[in-house]
């Protein structure tokens, strides 16, 4: 997994509410057995026509947010299914940061297993983020992981707050299955006790 | 902890394996539920790694979402991408030595369905699967969610999942419900009540007259949708009707380890007293048959009401409302009841159970389908379309007009073969109506099986209440 430490860059503003796991990947794109790729198909019946052409007036098809990395988002973002290959998606496009009111938990969570980082800021904050998303190319936000804060284009910045095992985790890149096989003997002693207490399971 | 604790408190310290100083916990997990959509990269995480599988025989898999639903596909699947997740979940079944249900076993269905049909999900358990309607086996007084598939390979490693704890949250439905009203109503009414996101930070715990009087199934079915509330999982204390359904099943423990189960399990319940962070109560008969009318789940209204106009809404739901009806191609004010459709669709985790199934057929008996209309049933897994086919319903559905089905995630998700074309409606027993979930350009109504069954006779949306 890729570090995360600060970001500047584009932010495309989509307002819409409830942007499902199902609008991020249609489940066609599901049956890859890889990780990678996706990325020409995030958003894809937003995104595109029926025959393959691109949908004009879709946010990441106009000129100033073909390379966006952060996407400011309408409440309860990624809500749906579990699948990771919403992530996956929008790693693969290049978006390292989706700001909003809310996220679905299955997502916010897959989202830091990814190397994404998914930002929980009050309307009022994201309102103005929109705002300058809505400016274009030339607005970019900056994110800073470390120090716990979104800087707009023009030097308005606000704190957010983060768990600090999971901002630890993205600042380093770490692996968490690595991490908890560190705890191993603690997993063994919870089997032998529970293998005492509970033997039908 | 001491004090008075909550269902979900008691499940959640008797699973806790580590707690960090910044409140990160190790949880165990005691069943792990795999498909073929969700794992092949977590496999292949395990491969590269060199780790293995640490606790095979509590790990099972099922190929659910991806099968055709048409005879002979246990000897070929046509769509190469899904022959290949299938074939790849044949080989981690095979190479990491995990319990499998193959097409061609009897016992083949719906993860969600083939859990506790045999008996793998049973009370007090830590019950996960790489989808989001795990949420099913909260039924049973499991602590049950999705997970990703980064997670799926980390409880394949380790058996364990890093977590916070979420916040308790009570859903209590009061008194009786009425005739024509049905689980499914019961759990579309609290997402109608508290939002797609009204959940999000909890675990809810079902409570009230209303849930004690379902079946196993009907609970199933009020559990499965806590995700589309937004709760990471969904409870029901278990009772008498809990440990009836699980007792004998093949994986339920039996003799000496039956007792045993049996005095912790009946421990299983919300102390008097108990801290709910959160408390939401419906009475059962204001319930009434419920239908969706836009693209969320939210988007929930009783069968005897009008599509709404977007100005009824606040905030971002307005141009949400908008978009929802444009797609849906619906005007506000117009009556629920003259929405005409074209397709049904009767399955999926949320309602692909025997009683679902007899629900239906109640309200078919002795009727067609309307003409032009395509239905299907698809049953939720092998053994309960055997169970159909010897009680009679299948032939009720088949003298009605309906295909019957071979089990599977079908339509609910359409990763098969099993779509609608652009611009085809479908009253669906599923659990999603978001845009293109059962086919691009399909458009989605939420209902009961009775519901779905009624519309599949009269060609419209039909409060199902004028045909009992």
């Amino acid at each position: 997994m890729d570090k995360f430490t600060t970001l500047t860059g584009i932010a495309a503003p989509m307002p819409l509410v409830n942007i499902d796991t199902d609008m991020i990947i249609p489940k066609q794109f599901l049956k890859t057995i890889k990780r990678s790729g996706l990325g020409k198909n995030l958003f894809d019946e937003m995104r595109y026509n029926q025959d393959g052409s691109e949908i004009a007036d879709f946010v990441l098809n106009q000129p100033a947010y073909r390379n966006a990395e952060i996407i400011v988002a309408g409440d309860n973002f990624g809500c749906g299914s579990s699948r990771e290959h919403a992530p996956w998606a929008l790693l693969d496009f290049g978006i390292r940061c989706v700001i909003s009111t809310s996220f679905a938990d299955i997502f916010f969570n897959n989202c830091f297993k990814n190397g994404i980082l998914p930002i929980v800021l009050p309307q009022e904050t994201v309102d103005i983020l929109m705002q300058d998303a809505r400016k274009g190319a030339n607005a970019r936000l900056t994110v800073d992981l470390e120090g716990q804060t979104v800087t707009t284009s023009d030097g308005q910045s606000f704190g957010f707050e983060i768990d600090p095992f999971r901002k630890h985790c993205l600042l380093n890149g770490l692996d968490d299955i690595g991490l908890s096989l560190e705890k191993v003997a603690a997993i063994d002693r919870f089997e032998a006790s529970a293998a005492q207490s509970r033997p039908w399971v | 902890m001491s004090g008075p604790k909550t269902l979900y408190d008691k499940i959640w310290d008797a699973h806790l394996v580590d707690e960090a100083a910044d409140g990160t916990c190790l949880l165990y997990i005691d069943r792990h539920l795999v498909h073929e959509v969700t794992s092949p990269q977590a496999f292949e995480g395990l491969r590269m790694t060199g780790r293995k599988v640490r606790a095979p025989e509590k790990t099972i898999a099922v190929p659910d979402h991806n099968v055709p639903t048409t005879p002979g596909r246990e000897k070929h699947i046509d769509n190469e991408e899904s022959r290949i997740q299938v074939e790849a979940l044949d080989k981690n079944a095979r190479d990491f030595g995990i319990n499998y249900y193959p097409v061609s076993d009897i016992r083949q269905g719906i993860v969600h369905i083939v859990g506790p049909e045999q008996g793998w999900t049973l009370p007090g358990m830590t019950v996960v699967c790489g989808d989001s309607h795990t949420a099913t086996h909260g039924a049973f007084g499991a602590l049950a969610h999705g997970i990703g598939t980064s997670e799926v390979e980390h409880v394949l490693a380790t058996q364990t999942l890093i977590q916070k704890k979420s916040k308790n949250m009570k859903v209590e439905i009061t008194g009786k419900l009425r005739p024509g009203v049905t689980a499914k109503d019961i759990t579309m009414a609290v997402i109608g009540a508290t939002g797609t996101a009204g959940g999000t930070g909890y675990v809810i715990e079902y409570c009230g007259e209303a849930i004690r009087d379902l079946s196993m199934e009907g609970r199933m079915t009020v559990c499965n949708m806590a995700i589309e509330g937004g709760a990471r999982a969904g409870l029901i204390a278990p009772d008498e009707k809990t440990f009836d359904y699980v007792k004998g099943r093949p994986h339920a423990p039996k003799g000496a380890q039956w007792e045993a189960a049996m005095t912790w399990w009946k421990t299983l319940y919300t102390d008097e007293g108990a801290h709910f962070d959160k408390v939401v109560t419906l009475k059962g008969e204001d319930i009434a048959p419920l239908v969706t009318w836009g693209t969320s789940p939210e988007d929930v209204l009783p069968i005897t009401d009008v599509v709404p106009a977007p100005e009824q809404f606040e905030g971002g739901k307005v141009e949400a409302v908008r978009r929802a009806l444009d797609y849906m191609d619906l005007k506000p004010g117009q009556k629920l009841e003259d929405i005409q459709i074209d397709t049904v669709f009767i399955g999926s985790c949320t309602n692909g159970r025997i009683e679902d199934l007899r629900a239906a057929a109640a309200i078919l008996k002795g009727k067609k389908i309307k003409d032009g209309m395509r239905a299907m049933v698809v049953p939720g897994s092998g053994l309960v379309r055997a169970q159909a086919e010897e009680e009679g319903l299948a032939q009720i559905f088949i003298d009605a007009g309906f295909e019957w089905r071979l089990a599977g995630c079908s339509m609910c998700l359409a990763m098969n073969p099993d779509q609608l074309a652009p611009g085809e409606r479908c009253a669906a027993t599923s659990n999603r109506n978001f845009e293109g979930r059962q086919g691009r350009g399909g458009r989605t109504h939420l209902m009961s099986p009775a519901m779905a069954a009624a519309a599949a006779v009269t060609g419209h949306l039909t409060d199902v209440r004028k045909m009992i």
